[in-house]
């Protein structure tokens, strides 16, 4: 008897679920929906990078809601996936997106899953368009995928220089978390333009919590520099560290660390940091103060950016990308993905981040990137040098 | 630079971290002993501490969050038992373990819910966090203090065990659960006591840990939970002196290894990076194997005696 009653309760909750699962379509009152697939880490490293890169595209998203698209006016939706910042889990995030229907996707934040995801995309003929993700591989293995955003090897490049040119270093520690082909590709373009010879290289592994060693490595080989484009959540934990210790030499990082996570945790230490970015606040100061009342009206976007109103380079990005997305299903007249990769190459646009058209990789023409530096005092972003590589 | 100056860091770092991961390993090796259980849930405990602390601080003044944030993880140890454990009392030992990984899961998940997966900044603690310099090298007080704390809490609880009522009815239940009840002893509550002080353990561990390094995520508790575990195996489970020992060991070493580079290349003994530091994990790993095969038991693990 008691086995029966049991048995009866696990089909209950099973059932339960699948029942769930069928609640989504729903009738949408005979309205036109265009779906656009949001591929971005919502939990896990890259959580609060994904979160921010997402206020953007939900940003241009109430903005405008609609898209003409041959003519008739399509409501746009976007349909959210979770890759968890996993390389594994980015598949099953991908083809959910496929399964539901979107006509393309953005994203994601961290290249792994990106690379991870290519397949997928590429299987199903679902043109990708990534926002931050900045590893070459991205696209150059995947026929589907398209970028907005800057490649590491010219990041590491801008950085390499500058921690010469600017900072005056001579001999650089790089970090990078064992596995990730965001910081472990960063590392290896800044190490080939900074020299191989005055570079010290080491990896942590996955959940380190303890960063002490590494800043005591540092400084023990007599660096000049460090270099970090490691996730934000071990960013925390190693400025944290870093200002215990008095590291005694600048950190350098790439893109990810432009959030206010990195300004959170610097705040009130005697650490010096410089990142590369895509944006600089203040560049366009109407949209900055019209993103800012979005993200100050609504709770739970104010909870996404980390409970203040800082505005990240991802989420300007983010925004760019849902406006390049509109573009392209305005400029393929249906919401066939077949239709939009067609028209994806020949695209070009001009975003808030600057002009936006892809070369034959697919990847966008740019050469500049924004250098900031990170004050610890008022715990904002002080504009640097605007640097290319030349 | 001589020897002593570049390896000093490496070690206070990693007697520090020895001690956060005795404070965790503890609360494995007591519930080991007397339920024959592994607690995987224990690591979860851990962080949702950190959480908690987290929340609470920002409502209230530390004085009252410290405690407060104590008392709500034994409680919520306690509750683990009461209601994924006790029920299960008799059913196989593979159906409890099977319970203790679903609370894992159930905890990591919930929090993931609530934090919405994003790194919670861990208050800073006053006095605890303040910087100090010790032999030349600068570090917060935490560091220091963590492995007398983890020493002295040892101590207490080895007297605790060894000279109270209480104490000895945990060593009557760990010795024969049946033989124990049919003695009068209350099993049921001395297995609330144990988790209760497993959890106390873990959230003082918490403290201390996350004052250290802070960020506090729902899969925070899964490596230092794990690390820990190996330590309680690696010091023979079941046995309290081990487990801290065991602890100790594998924080130092962990620490010299990812260090080990460095101190190399300091002390002109290699003039190239090998790369040491990717395998600390794997080393500590590869560590509990040689010592199981060579001491199935632990190192100071209880000595098997075969009834014939």
């Amino acid at each position: 008897m008691k086995k029966v009653i049991a048995l009866i309760l696990a089909l209950v909750m099973a059932l339960g679920l699948v029942a769930c699962g069928n609640d989504s379509d729903a009738d949408n009152g005979g309205e036109k929906v265009v779906k656009i697939g949001v591929f971005e880490p919502q939990s896990g490293d890259n959580g609060a990078g994904g979160k921010q890169e997402i206020l953007g595209m939900q940003y241009a998203n109430h903005e405008t809601p609609t898209v003409e698209i041959g003519g008739e006016t399509y409501k746009v939706e976007l349909v959210y996936a979770d890759n968890a910042s996993s390389n594994d889990k980015a598949a099953s995030a991908a083809q959910t997106l496929i399964s539901s229907g979107v006509s393309l996707v953005l994203g994601s934040y961290g290249s792994g899953v990106s690379i991870a995801a290519g397949d997928t995309f590429a299987t199903a003929g679902m043109p990708a368009i990534g926002v931050t993700c900045t590893n070459p591989q991205v696209t150059s293995e995947c026929d589907v995928y398209f970028r907005i955003c800057f490649l590491d090897p010219f990041q590491g490049t801008v950085l390499a220089n500058y921690a010469k040119s600017e900072l005056g270093a001579s001999k650089a520690y790089c970090l990078a978390k064992q596995g990730d082909d965001y910081s472990g590709g960063l590392c290896n373009y800044f190490i080939e333009a900074f020299g191989k010879d005055n570079c010290v290289y080491e990896q942590f592994p996955e959940g380190t919590s303890d960063y002490s060693t590494y800043i005591t490595n540092a400084q023990n080989q007599g660096c000049d520099v460090f270099f970090a484009p490691v996730s934000t959540e071990a960013a925390a934990q190693i400025i944290a560290k870093a200002d215990t210790q008095n590291l005694g030499m600048p950190i350098l990082a790439g893109d990810t660390w432009d959030s206010n996570v990195i300004l959170d945790a610097a705040k009130g230490t005697k650490v010096e940091i410089a990142v590369t970015t895509f944006y600089q606040e203040g560049a366009d100061a109407d949209f900055d103060a019209a993103i800012k009342a979005w993200i100050n009206s609504d709770a739970t976007a104010k909870a996404n950016n980390g409970g203040n109103d800082e505005l990240a380079a991802v989420t300007v990005m983010g925004y760019d990308a849902y406006y390049v997305a509109l573009e392209a299903l305005k400029k393929a007249g249906s919401t066939d993905p077949a239709d939009v990769l067609a028209v994806l190459p020949e695209l070009s646009y001009t975003g808030v981040t600057g002009a936006i058209a892809f070369d034959d990789i697919g990847d966008a023409k740019r050469d500049t990137a924004f250098v900031k530096a990170c004050n610890t005092e008022t715990g904002k972003w002080d504009f640097v040098a605007e640097q290319g590589i030349n | 630079m001589d020897l002593l100056q570049s390896t000093l860091p490496y070690l206070i770092s990693g007697i520090s971290v020895g001690g956060q991961y005795a404070l965790i390993a503890i609360g494995y090796t007591m519930v080991y002993g007397i339920l024959r259980l592994i607690n995987f849930a224990h690591g979860d405990v851990f962080m949702v501490a950190g959480l908690v602390m987290v929340y609470l601080s920002a409502a209230m003044p530390l004085y009252i969050a410290i405690p407060l944030m104590i008392l709500l993880t034994v409680a919520l140890g306690f509750t683990i038992e009461r209601v994924a454990y006790k029920p299960l009392r008799n059913a196989p030992r593979m159906s409890v373990m099977i319970s203790a990984i679903g609370v894992s899961y159930l905890i990591q998940n919930l929090a993931l819910y609530i934090t919405g997966g994003l790194n919670k900044n861990y208050p800073a603690i006053p006095w605890i966090s303040d910087k100090v310099t010790i032999f030349g090298m600068e570090t917060t007080r935490v560091t220091v203090i963590t492995p007398f704390l983890t020493v002295i809490l040892v101590a207490a609880l080895v007297l605790l065990i060894n000279h109270t009522k209480i104490g000895m009815a945990m060593r009557a239940v760990s010795r024969d659960f049946e033989t124990a009840q049919l003695m009068g002893i209350k099993i049921n509550s001395v297995i609330s006591a144990t988790f209760i002080i497993g959890t106390f353990l873990a959230a003082i561990g918490s403290m201390l840990y996350f004052t250290n390094y802070p960020g506090v995520v729902p899969t925070s508790g899964g490596m230092p939970g794990l690390k820990a575990f190996v330590a309680a195996v690696f010091g023979g489970i079941g046995s309290i002196p081990g487990a801290v020992i065991g602890a100790f060991i594998i924080g130092i070493c962990e620490s010299i290894i990812k260090g080990l580079d460095t101190i190399l290349v300091v002390n002109g003994v290699i003039t190239e990076q090998v790369g040491f530091s990717t395998f600390s994990d794997a080393f500590t790993f590869a560590l509990l194997i040689i010592v199981l095969v060579f001491k199935p038991t632990g190192l100071f693990g209880e000595k098997t005696t075969d009834k014939v």
